[in-house]
């Protein structure tokens, strides 16, 4: 069976009904049981205090923020290089995703630096690609809802896309990049060194398979009613016509 | 509820913040498929009752 069947919206939509119940299931699960464990069952830590349970809501949305735009990447280059819409309507569908998790990862980010860094913003290299990676997720969307013809839209919104990826790129490696700033590398990596211990490792990692199933999930319901929304628009057009 | 102890309105905040806007995604994510749904159900009922009009037309 080759992947591109999914580029059948009739195909994508048998598929993913089926799937959905089920992956909305794994995602109560992870995502609750990850999010309990780190509020309520970890302990505070020497430096952070009770600070530290912000890292099950701030490092697991930046993974998505940024991810979200790899997915948009990807999908935005399958629809320029091959033109299938179910394509270009998941990266349309993520957008609105990985624009919250840009905000919560900011916001959360923010509240954390105050009391940590003495300050809530500072210009630092990883921290500033994050803003400019939020600015084009919201001019992705802007530009999606300003053009009426939908492949003109697809076509920009995929340039628009590349474009954005060099800042979705700063945000995970700035720290790599440049020496400087404030923001630290990661706490999780799949390597053998170790960034944090383990008692707040592992309910890390159980929420960032929880944010991962959630983004899954909510990328699936949304491309699902963009696919019936492009239906909807064709029906309505062809009625008209016939009028 | 756990001891948060002297930064317990920096947590609560940067929490209260997420679930908010977690529950606020997901919220409008169904809103907007529901609404979605029920426009296009609506809209291929009106046009299988138009052609069933049609039909009964050219019949007579």
């Amino acid at each position: 069976m080759s992947l591109w069947e999914y580029a059948n919206p009739k195909k994508f939509m048998e598929t993913t009904g089926w799937l959905l119940p089920w992956l909305t299931a794994l995602t109560a699960l992870t995502l609750g049981g990850g999010l309990v464990w780190g509020f309520f069952l970890t302990p505070d830590a020497d430096r952070f205090g009770s600070t530290v349970k912000i890292l099950y809501v701030h490092v697991p949305s930046a993974f998505i923020a940024i991810n979200a735009w790899v997915m948009m990447l990807v999908t935005s280059l399958i629809w320029l290089v091959r033109r299938h819409h179910v394509s270009v309507l998941a990266a349309r569908a993520a957008a609105p995703v990985g624009m919250v998790m840009t905000l919560i990862a900011l916001f959360t980010g923010a509240v954390w630096g105050q009391p940590m860094w003495g300050t809530w913003w500072a210009w630092d290299p990883r921290l500033t690609a994050f803003l400019i990676l939020f600015l084009f997720y919201l001019g992705y969307l802007a530009l999606w809802a300003a053009i009426e013809n939908p492949d003109t839209a697809a076509d920009l919104t995929s340039v628009l896309c590349l474009v954005g990826s060099v800042f979705a790129f700063l945000s995970r490696y700035a720290v790599y990049f440049w020496a400087q700033g404030l923001h630290q590398g990661a706490s999780l990596s799949v390597d053998r060194a170790q960034h944090v211990a383990d008692v707040y490792a592992y309910p890390l990692w159980l929420t960032m398979a929880g944010f991962v199933f959630l983004f899954l999930t909510l990328v699936f319901v949304r491309t699902r009613t963009e696919i019936r929304a492009r239906r909807l628009s064709a029906l309505v057009a062809r009625e008209r016509k016939a009028a | 509820m756990p001891d948060l102890g002297h930064y317990e309105m920096t947590v609560l905040l940067a929490w209260g913040g997420t679930l908010l806007a977690l529950a606020g995604l997901i919220g409008q994510t169904l809103w907007r498929a529901s609404e979605v749904r029920r426009a296009l159900e609506a809209q291929e009922a009106r046009g299988q009752s138009d052609r069933g009009t049609e039909k009964v037309g050219g019949n007579g």
